[in-house]
């Protein structure tokens, strides 16, 4: 596994940039390499598992960040039994490369993202809501999102005598 | 126990108000964690049957007791209104767990603060979740509730929907 990342380092080096090794390898690249990257570590590695896609809202880090969103996707091998997290940072409306054509889930948990943080997939086959109602404005998980704001499907019950 | 009522018509009020009470048939609207006390409560250890309310249906047209258990989110709020409004009268609501009386300790985005905003609420059962005594008791009050209500109570003197 340490020479393929060394083998993946060399290969993807523009693409790269940081790379960490903590309770598993930890890749900072860009969007352009991250679907190249992902295939490479399918097709050479066998991480045939995309365990999840998800993204981090930095708007209120303590630090600021150059990039308002990561989105975070996590592989798993099952032949090594090892995983990978790639991060992809992007800024705000930027849109991300999908992983539909890899893996087949890619398209309900991207739909997810999509969701809750508002991040565009620009070659997703079937980009809609896939938790929250269509009427819904706005997207809950950022950081901005008034926390308190509800967007009820009903009128409320008002002066009823027999309540 | 109106003044002008005759003896008769209070005596069966008297009478609707005990069969009622105790032949609860219960529609579980179950979306969360307190389904597991309902569960507890319903089976033989607590056994709500003694109380009348044994019978589960699992439909809306065939019960008369909705007992919303667990968190209703904004996207469900519309489906338990049209539960409530499919059932035949008289009908009575109950609030089981913490969730379905106040949201309890989910208040955003995606939560009911409680189903009373939706739909008329009868009983409210605390508890994160409720012992099944405290389930018990909650139906021992409805059933006080019920046996003081007139036959007719509902439908002709509300435009309650």
């Amino acid at each position: 596994m340490e020479e393929f990342v060394e083998n993946l380092k060399s290969r993807f080096a523009e693409g790269i940039l940081l790379y960490q090794e903590r309770e598993m390898p930890v890749f900072v690249v860009t969007k352009g390499c991250y679907p190249l990257l992902v295939k490479a570590l399918l097709e050479e590695k066998s991480f045939q598992v995309l365990l999840d896609i998800t993204a981090v809202d930095y708007l209120r880090w303590p630090e600021p960040q150059p990039q308002r969103f990561e989105l975070v996707c996590h592989l798993f091998s099952l032949d090594y039994n090892k995983r990978v997290r790639i991060k992809v940072p992007l800024n705000q409306g930027e849109e991300a490369p999908s992983l539909t054509s890899l893996y087949g889930n890619a398209s309900w948990l991207e739909r997810e993202v999509y969701d809750m943080f508002g991040i565009p997939f620009h070659d997703h086959p079937d980009l809609r809501r896939i938790l929250l109602y269509d009427e819904f404005q706005g997207h809950p998980l950022l950081k901005d999102y008034p926390w308190k704001r509800e967007q009820p499907l009903y009128e409320e019950i008002k002066d009823d005598p027999n309540r | 126990m109106g003044v002008s009522s005759p003896f008769l018509t209070t005596k069966i009020d008297d009478l609707l108000g005990w069969a009622r009470g105790y032949s609860l048939f219960v529609y579980p609207f179950v979306t969360a964690c307190c389904g597991m006390e309902f569960i507890a409560s319903a089976c033989s250890h607590f056994d709500i049957d003694r109380f009348g309310a044994g019978l589960t249906r699992f439909s809306p047209r065939q019960s008369d007791l909705l007992m919303v258990v667990g968190t209703v989110s904004h996207k469900l709020a519309p489906v338990l209104k049209r539960v409530y409004l499919s059932m035949a009268e008289p009908k009575w609501v109950v609030a089981f767990g913490t969730c379905a009386v106040s949201g309890g300790i989910y208040h955003n985005y995606s939560s009911v603060q409680g189903i009373d905003h939706v739909i008329p609420v009868d009983v409210y059962i605390p508890g994160c979740p409720p012992r099944p005594e405290t389930v018990l008791e909650g139906v021992m009050l409805l059933q006080k509730k019920i046996a003081q209500e007139p036959r007719d109570w509902r439908w002709k003197s509300s435009s309650r929907t």
